[in-house]
């Protein structure tokens, strides 16, 4: 009976891992369709619109040119670790998205299906383990090519990371504070409790500034506009990723999507409620129903995000690099600590 | 200093305000601007859908004229070809044999007749110079091909479709303003 059970839990973990492997690529192959397409809106132009209805088949003739262009492993680099740099970046991004709870439960079969791969305890830390190994593949990439444009973007991207990380971390902790775990489960959950059909529940009114910082920081690790130093075109060729071609080319590519589509869902399930549509009762609806809501609810504010990200992207010109860092560790670094003290003298205030 | 125009501009170089210094406001402004962006009108048209309307007096592409019967017009005179600033129009004259009289109009008639549309500059005055209503510029436009040779075009690339035999391609190629009655 108990190896049943695990046999269908395994089952049911598999077909969630592939559904949830497969969207986001999906998902990332879209996002760099609408990317076109919301920078051609945003410049009075019309976009791809030629591969099938309003150009929908775009990511195909992308994708496909991408697998059918010559694979070119430069003499010079050290090979292999060449080819684990893409694989790598494009590892650690998909990884990322196997705490993210996607809905609350589903029950078919009698079972109830929980929408969260695995719902660890240290959630939002294994997301933060795991989004900052993506810097190797970078790192490892652009050593490997053995090409000192590669080299510096790799640098940058370090750098860049490093840094940003920190305040990042920071701005957390403050939200931690306020949700008292780390579990995304859990912080959803908590968010779904809360005045004015649960908008007043949503971390962004406990943590505007935290969600401040956040942002900013998930812009720089997504390696986007106005922080896309790594890969300036006009200064680096093109960055850590100049002696790339092919699909490895577009692994790291998509790797930046996917990192895209993961953080505007970390952003979403921390401090937008993730999962909760606002003004709607789950508990009244039956699972499937509700985890359906759930499920758009998500995507609605991930949308966004993507949108946000992209339109950023096409308004505010690149920092240079001393603005960069200027940034990171004066002004964000010092404005996450003050907001993680603020925080917690409010709590502490609050508890006495 | 003494100004030596009265049109000089001042730049303002105090230090940046708090606020200014925050960036946010401008980031926001930006922002706005660019998504008002989204409302506008675009420019560009879906072009071999939807082309752009055309002066009635538009200068494309030469055509050869035939008339009602479908005989061709033009009888190798050569005024075009003398009137062509660009040299583009070379052709050959040849004689009407009994029993042609069904293909050409005149007694006379082009053997060959050539234009090259790289040289051509669409100015117009091949049509002006005719005296037999067998040269028209139509509205074609762009053609695009791989070789330069392909762009000499010869007496068969030139000639509109006979109207009889082919009534429809007629038709097409005369274009929204053929005169009611041609030539």
């Amino acid at each position: 009976m108990l190896l049943l059970l695990d046999v269908a839990m395994l089952l049911e973990k598999l077909v969630l891992i592939t559904i949830v492997v497969m969207a986001s690529l999906g998902i990332a192959m879209y996002t760099t369709f609408a990317e076109r397409k919301v920078a051609a809106i945003l410049q009075d132009r019309r976009g791809p619109n030629r591969a099938g209805p309003f150009g929908i088949l775009q990511p195909l003739a992308d994708g496909l040119k991408l697998f059918f262009k010559e694979e070119i492993i430069p003499n010079f680099s050290s090979k292999a670790l060449f080819v684990l740099g893409p694989g790598l970046a494009m590892l650690t991004a998909i990884m990322a998205s196997a705490v993210i709870p996607w809905g609350d439960k589903v029950h078919f079969f009698g079972r109830d299906i929980s929408l969260q791969i695995a719902d660890v305890n240290i959630g939002i830390l294994y997301v933060f383990g795991v989004v900052s190994m993506g810097v190797y593949g970078i790192m490892i990439g652009s050593w490997a090519s053995n090409n000192k444009f590669s080299l510096l973007g790799g640098l940058r991207a370090a750098s860049q990371i490093i840094s940003y990380e920190l305040a990042m971390g920071i701005a957390l902790i403050a939200l931690l504070m306020v949700t008292g775990t780390l579990s995304l489960k859990e912080m959803v959950v908590q968010q779904q409790q809360g005045g004015w059909g649960g908008l007043l529940g949503w971390n962004i009114i406990k943590q505007p500034l935290g969600f401040f910082i956040f942002i900013i920081c998930a812009f720089a690790e997504c390696n986007r506009t106005p922080f896309d130093l790594p890969e300036a075109e006009n200064e680096l060729i093109g960055g850590y990723h100049t002696e790339y071609s092919s699909m490895k080319l577009g692994f790291y590519l998509f790797a930046e999507y996917i990192n895209m589509f993961v953080s505007s869902v970390i952003m979403s399930t921390l401090f937008f409620g993730g999962y909760d549509m606002p003004f709607v009762n789950e508990a009244a609806l039956s699972p499937n129903v509700a985890a359906l809501v759930g499920i758009i609810a998500l995507m609605g504010k991930v949308v966004f995000f993507l949108f946000l990200f992209m339109w950023v992207r096409w308004t505010i010109p690149r920092f240079r690099y001393d603005q960069l860092m200027h940034l990171g560790w004066r002004i964000l670094l010092p404005l996450a600590l003050f907001n993680m003290l603020l925080t917690g003298g409010i709590i502490l205030y609050f508890n006495k | 200093m003494q100004a030596l125009t009265n049109r000089i501009q001042h730049v303002d170089r105090k230090p940046l305000t708090f606020m200014e210094r925050l960036y946010l406001p401008a980031i926001l402004k930006g922002m706005m601007i660019t998504f008002s962006h989204i409302f506008k009108k675009k420019p560009t048209i879906n072009y071999p859908e939807v082309t752009r309307p055309f002066s009635p007096v538009f200068r494309g592409l030469q055509i050869l004229n035939r008339d009602e019967e479908g005989r061709e017009n033009c009888t190798a005179c050569g005024l075009c070809a003398v009137a062509c600033p660009a040299e583009a129009i070379t052709m050959e004259a040849a004689e009407r044999l009994p029993g042609e009289e069904h293909l050409y109009r005149e007694e006379k008639y082009a053997a060959k007749y050539e234009i090259n549309m790289l040289r051509c500059i669409f100015c117009g005055l091949c049509e002006e110079a005719c005296p037999k209503d067998a040269i028209y510029l139509s509205e074609t436009f762009t053609p695009a091909d791989y070789q330069r040779k392909q762009f000499i075009y010869d007496k068969q690339d030139l000639l509109i479709p006979h109207p009889i035999e082919e009534p429809e391609a007629y038709k097409k190629a005369l274009g929204n303003r053929a005169k009611p009655s041609a030539n």
